[in-house]
């Protein structure tokens, strides 16, 4: 059934579009299924949920925003203009002009902070998934693929590190190696690796023995090759998914430890430090020091887990009719 | 099962000793105690009695061999900020933290379990939708953020509750609501997904039909078989509150350990901070424990194994 879609969902979408001027697939239906060809069923479904669309479009102007922080934010979030301190948003009387989302204690655009903090996070985000993909995946193939010692070695850490909570781990090794950007990355990255090497580890052995790798060992190709040419490939759909997990989850994991003072350095214009910095004059009425950062970072989160869940659905068909 | 259950008893107590071991390996790196303890114009000699007392003049393997059997006896140290034992410390804030815990988990089970069978048996249906949508904000926002939030709209603007500190019921209903939206959005998840994949399972269909009402169909069969994975990852959870209590017990000023630990980070009291990691891990690893056990109680599949 994986092949197929609802004719009364997906007919309209297909016709109206338009885009199928040169070739008309040949409207083969199951039991009131329309058959849709596998390559075109992912853009079908992403197109055909606007949902997933609109959180696609904010996530890129995120991005956007993000990569351009230089150029698009008012004014340098670091900058503290005295005169200036806890100045409401703009739409209040009080508010002044570059200033949007108002300014904190010191004089700083929160607007700006805002920009750069998404910069930071999705930074972080991105680089330490990256890495734990990394560590995760090449240790992950050698326990599935050499298997006997490596592979017990190798699951009993993993198991110890799916044992323990990750906040705790991150708050330990951030106390030790003290604030910083890059051991912030560092940190995440070894906290989130075990997934990874689990779940690559449990492809590897499912296929471990199938003909066409048996083959390319008669072949004569070497383990590297066969491990990535054969196995990794089979891997990729678990592995994108989890990542499309992981991203949204180390994001807030790095805006939290920022929060408590043990992530990034001050110095540096983090949303988790803006609502830190933001919650110390709370009960002086600034809400806005503290509630447009947090808003912003639900936004971006809120973005990448909507594509995640349609990602996972429409990469596990399993799990489609679920969530 | 009981040697399943012996080899998970034995899994635990080396996941225990290999964290303790990485503790005191980041320990000796994070730096030398004495020079903490010390006043900055002490003598050579002075540093070097402290190091003798405390034992840092032996061999590695020797230490670590030290403060495994004093660990065995509760004994982990010595606070250097409160001069008191610093698992003491630490346990005496337990209650504190539990506290919250325990509300925070039972606010999330008491509103996640209802409105996920129902949103489950009305799919696609305006509660299901609205729920969904819930769902994805309760997972998508940061708790310490949500904590603020809270303090804004019931401590600042209504001041219809206290926003900080521990006492009467009423200072638990922030901390704990706020801790628990994310686990609400969490098992709500989980428990529509659950039914979801049991209601399409043969012995629903054999239940219908031999006429049991909708409701019997979904409370009786459909609810227990999706409950025994949930109790899994629920009481998982539950380890990882504790641990991520640290960041409401910050916001809402809470007297739990988590607050004590983080003052103890800015003052680098390791003993303290030694402490704390070792109390929750062992929470959260007898939990995953305890857990497991009931999982296996639970599954006739596992019991009647050899």
């Amino acid at each position: 059934m994986r092949n197929n879609i609802k004719t009364e969902e997906a007919l309209p979408e297909n016709t109206d579009a338009g885009h199928e001027t040169t070739y008309t697939p040949p409207a083969a239906s199951f039991f009131g299924y329309q058959y849709i060809p596998a390559e075109r069923q992912l853009l079908h479904s992403f197109i055909s949920n606007k949902l997933v669309l609109g959180a696609t479009i904010l996530f890129l102007l995120c991005v956007l925003c993000a990569v351009f922080a230089h150029w698009i934010s008012p004014v340098d979030p670091l900058e503290q203009t005295l005169s200036m301190r806890l100045k409401p948003p703009i739409w209040y009387s009080e508010g002044m002009s570059p200033y949007f989302f108002g300014t904190d204690r010191l004089g700083r655009d929160v607007l700006s902070n805002i920009i750069h903090g998404l910069r930071i996070s999705l930074t972080v985000g991105v680089l330490s998934v990256a890495l734990s993909l990394v560590i995760g995946l090449s240790l992950g193939l050698i326990a599935g693929y050499k298997g006997g010692f490596w592979d017990g070695f190798i699951m009993r850490a993993v198991d110890i590190q799916l044992s323990l909570p990750l906040i705790m781990v991150a708050l330990c090794f951030m106390v030790i190696f003290g604030q910083g950007l890059g051991k912030l990355i560092l940190v995440i990255s070894i906290a989130g690796w075990a997934e990874y090497a689990r779940t690559v580890r449990a492809t590897v052995l499912s296929i471990r023995e199938k003909e066409y790798v048996e083959a390319a060992h008669a072949l004569g190709f070497g383990p590297v090759t066969i491990m990535i040419k054969y196995l990794l490939l089979n891997a990729i759909t678990p592995i994108l998914v989890i990542t499309a997990v992981q991203v949204p989850r180390v994001i807030i994991l790095e805006a939290t430890l920022s929060f408590l003072g043990v992530g990034v350095p001050i110095t540096t214009p983090s949303i988790g430090l803006c609502i830190a910095r933001g919650y110390q004059v709370l009960f002086s009425g600034s809400w806005w020091v503290s509630i447009f950062p947090g808003l912003a970072l639900m936004i971006l989160v809120g973005c990448i887990n909507v594509v995640a869940d349609w990602f996972r659905d429409a990469l596990e068909p399993r799990s489609r009719e679920q969530v | 099962m009981g040697l399943y259950l012996l080899k998970r008893f034995y899994q635990t107590g080396i996941v225990f000793l290999v964290i303790t071991a990485i503790v005191f390996v980041i320990l000796h790196a994070a730096g030398d105690p004495v020079e903490l303890l010390l006043p900055q114009d002490a003598t050579e000699e002075a540093a070097t009695a402290l190091r003798i007392e405390l034992g840092l003049d032996k061999p590695f393997l020797v230490q670590y061999g030290l403060f495994l059997a004093n660990a065995s006896r509760g004994n982990l140290g010595v606070s250097y900020h409160h001069g008191q034992p610093a698992l003491q410390l630490v346990l005496d804030r337990l209650p504190a933290s539990l506290e919250l815990v325990g509300i925070s988990m039972l606010i999330s089970i008491l509103i996640a379990l209802p409105l996920g069978v129902l949103s489950a048996s009305r799919r696609g249906k305006l509660l299901d939708r609205l729920s969904l949508i819930g769902s994805l904000v309760g997972i998508s926002s940061p708790p310490f953020w949500i904590g603020i939030v809270f303090i804004l709209i019931f401590a600042v603007e209504l001041r219809w509750l206290p926003s900080s500190g521990r006492g009467t019921w009423a200072h638990l209903v922030l901390p704990a609501t706020s801790l628990a939206l994310y686990r609400v959005a969490l098992f709500l998840r989980l428990i529509r997904a659950g039914m979801l994949d049991v209601m399409t399972q043969d012995f629903i269909r054999t239940a219908r039909a031999k006429g049991l009402s909708e409701k019997k169909v979904i409370y009786k069969h459909a609810l227990k078989n999706t409950l025994i994975p949930f109790v899994t990852i629920a009481g998982m959870q539950m380890g990882s509150l504790l641990a991520g209590a640290i960041v409401t017990e910050k916001v809402f000023a809470w007297p739990g350990m988590g607050r004590l630990f983080l003052d103890s980070i800015g003052i680098m009291d390791f003993p303290v901070i030694i402490a704390w990691t070792l109390v929750v891990a062992t929470i959260f690893l007898s939990i995953n424990l305890f857990v497991d056990i009931i999982y296996v109680w639970l599954d006739p599949r596992i019991r009647h194994a050899k």
